[in-house]
């Protein structure tokens, strides 16, 4: 960080005089060359905005503001509320995030605090590994393997809670193997290895000055986690959450074999019921005229709501590592 | 299994904390702390448990599927059908990647390059960095949504409109991990060049970028692995092949994970022994992609 900057390189070869014009030339080229490169990322985030909308428009236009508070969606009457996918993708992005949260951060604590070096190079492979294997591959496993095993399972949970409040809102009901569940689940084995890979760098980042201490006044070491590792951490974890729930909300074809591709809002986290990106993968292939548009305009959607979401971690990350950096100096 | 149980004498690679030997560690703290490793270490055997599994079922359920035919013989006419094989669905795999690849890699490598030699900290370069990272946020379903919006509809559905939207998934990926790679590469080099009146251009290509190419092929061929798995940008792109096509600018193609995704949701059993012969197959190429990036990175990385 400590090197000149650019210009202040360049003024120096110029003073130097041994560089013909060609030369000159070819340097400002290339740097041109390089930044129009790197322009295309903005150019590509635009253009994707725009094309998206404009061809998702005739459906905006038409449902207007219901296009996202109703969830009557029934394309053969050309009425499209997509309420019921934006609903199966919070449910089931949430449970993702619920399921992969406390085992990503077990995993993170494993490998920076308690698994010895040589230990910790397999595992964090392993881990990756998960993050290699496609999604549809997921969902392939999911709805043939997965489903038909877990539906006993649903059954016998749901009839156990089938006269205790709340539980059996939740948990009650008629139970499939390819529900909202399934589906978190599935998301869950996905977002592990980004929460945990996350969550792994900001534990990195403590100071081991800080944990020697903490040992030194005789803590545990799960005393010394917690004084020491966690607080320091907050932030990056909500970040590496936020991530991992903007991973989740846009997975789409595992979500789309194992949700069931019901329109329905139910609190049932056992039944059937469909996503946002689930929807858009299954019907787009029929679509027409405004039921395309109005599955563009579904995609729309997801873009806005993913950007925030990941603009929001991405901030938050920056802020806390600034801070980090702040209190190290 | 947890670390409170270790023998003080017991040889352990790293010596038992101080505290473990004290006798003044009250059992509710040393409870707590047991209770705390076991969740750590469960954590990390949980995250195996998906992983055995998928791998187990796919290698069992995919590997009687896959003979010599697999590899030479295209779609049968009508998925009911047995018999056949996956040749057009591995061959569009390799070639759309591989044009995905030819636009996401020169352009991201660019681009790393802009943002670590000329850009640095100026505005414009961290307005880049920080959009690189958000977009690779974007759904890869928004990418194919995109690219059939600016793309297929003008030229219909071809392999090329596939190589467009895995080539935006790459992009950003590409840019931060090149990145990353050229920040290795010490100041020095930088400046012995300078020293030696080199043009900056010169330096980038025939200094800094050498230095950086284990890296940058390394992450790159990440990428690659996972842009070779996903299926939402085919699925509106490419249309539905039979046989195979080569030519990704000329007539409709198709990819394993389409054959995953269109076998899974038929009713018929040769249908559905296809999905998973080509579950294998996709998994095994983006395994040999993946550990060829990690055998790359260790081999040749000297700083890290």
């Amino acid at each position: 960080m400590t090197s000149l900057t650019a210009s202040e390189r360049d003024a120096g070869r110029n003073l130097q005089g041994n560089g013909n014009a060609g030369d000159v030339w070819a340097d400002r080229i290339f740097r041109g060359a390089t930044l129009v490169a790197g322009l295309t990322v903005l150019a590509v985030l635009a253009l994707i905005a725009y094309s998206t909308t404009k061809e998702a428009w005739p459906a905006f236009h038409h449902a207007g503001l219901s296009f996202v508070t109703s969830s009557r969606w029934d394309p053969a009457h050309n009425k499209f509320g997509a309420l019921a996918f934006v609903y199966g993708t919070l449910v089931t992005s949430l449970i993702a995030i619920v399921i992969a949260v406390p085992v990503s951060v077990g995993i993170a604590l494993f490998t920076t605090e308690v698994a010895s070096p040589r230990l910790r190079r397999p595992i964090v492979y392993v881990i990756d590994l998960l993050a290699a294997i496609p999604s549809v591959v997921y969902g392939l496993w999911g709805v043939f393997v997965f489903a038909a095993w877990a539906q006993p399972k649903y059954q016998t949970v749901a009839g156990w809670v089938k006269h205790i409040p709340v539980l059996n809102t939740i948990f009650g009901g008629s139970a499939t193997g390819r529900s909202f569940m399934t589906a978190g689940i599935i998301l869950s084995f996905m977002v592990t290895p980004i929460i945990t890979a996350l969550t792994r760098e900001t534990f990195a980042t403590v100071a081991q000055d800080d944990k020697n201490a903490a040992i030194a006044m005789g803590a545990t070491r799960w005393e010394m986690i917690r004084v020491t590792v966690l607080p320091r951490v907050r932030g990056g974890m909500v970040a590496a959450v936020m991530l991992g729930l903007g991973r989740a909300m846009g997975e789409t074809i595992a979500v789309a074999l194992v949700i069931g591709s019901s329109h329905q809002i139910t609190t049932h986290l056992f039944s059937s019921g469909d996503s946002m990106a689930a929807v858009i993968a299954n019907e787009f292939g029929e679509a027409q005229g405004d039921h395309r548009a109005a599955l563009i305009g579904l995609g729309v959607l997801l873009f806005v709501i993913t950007i925030l979401v990941n603009m929001a971690a991405r901030l938050v990350l920056r802020m806390t590592s600034r801070d980090n950096m702040g209190s190290r100096a | 299994m947890t670390a409170t149980m270790t023998p003080p004498n017991a040889p352990t690679p790293a010596e038992p904390p101080e505290w473990m030997l004290r006798r003044s560690v009250s059992a509710g703290r040393r409870v707590r702390n047991g209770l705390a490793t076991m969740w750590m270490l469960l954590s990390v055997l949980a995250a195996m448990v998906p992983l055995v599994f998928v791998f187990g079922y796919v290698v069992q359920k995919g590997a009687h599927v896959i003979s010599r035919a697999w590899f030479t013989k295209d779609l049968p006419i009508v998925d009911q059908f047995p018999g056949g094989g996956m040749k057009a669905a591995i061959i569009g795999t390799l070639v759309i990647t591989l044009w995905a690849t030819l636009m996401a890699v020169p352009l991201g490598v660019g681009a790393a390059i802009y943002l670590n030699e000329y850009g640095r900290h100026g505005r414009l370069a961290r307005i880049i960095r920080f959009m690189a990272d958000v977009m690779t946020g974007v759904p890869s379903i928004v990418m194919g949504l995109f690219v059939f919006a600016i793309f297929t509809l003008k030229y219909g559905l071809i392999g090329f409109g596939g190589s467009l939207a895995l080539g935006a998934l790459m992009l950003p990926i590409v840019i931060r991990s090149s990145e990353e790679m050229l920040r290795l590469v010490p100041d020095d080099l930088r400046h012995a060049s300078d020293a030696l009146g080199a043009r900056r251009w010169h330096t980038v290509l025939r200094v800094i970028l050498p230095a950086a190419l284990p890296g940058i092929v390394s992450g790159s061929m990440l990428a690659v692995a996972r842009a070779a798995g996903e299926t939402a940008p085919l699925l509106f792109t490419i249309g539905a092949a039979r046989n195979t096509n080569t030519n990704v600018f000329r007539g409709p193609n198709t990819a394993l994970p389409l054959q995953i995704f269109n076998n899974a949701t038929r009713p018929f059993d040769a249908a559905i022994a296809r999905a998973w012969g080509s579950a294998l197959t996709l998994v095994v190429i983006v395994f040999v992609f993946t550990v060829i990036a990690r055998i790359v990175s260790a081999r040749f990385s000297v700083r890290r």
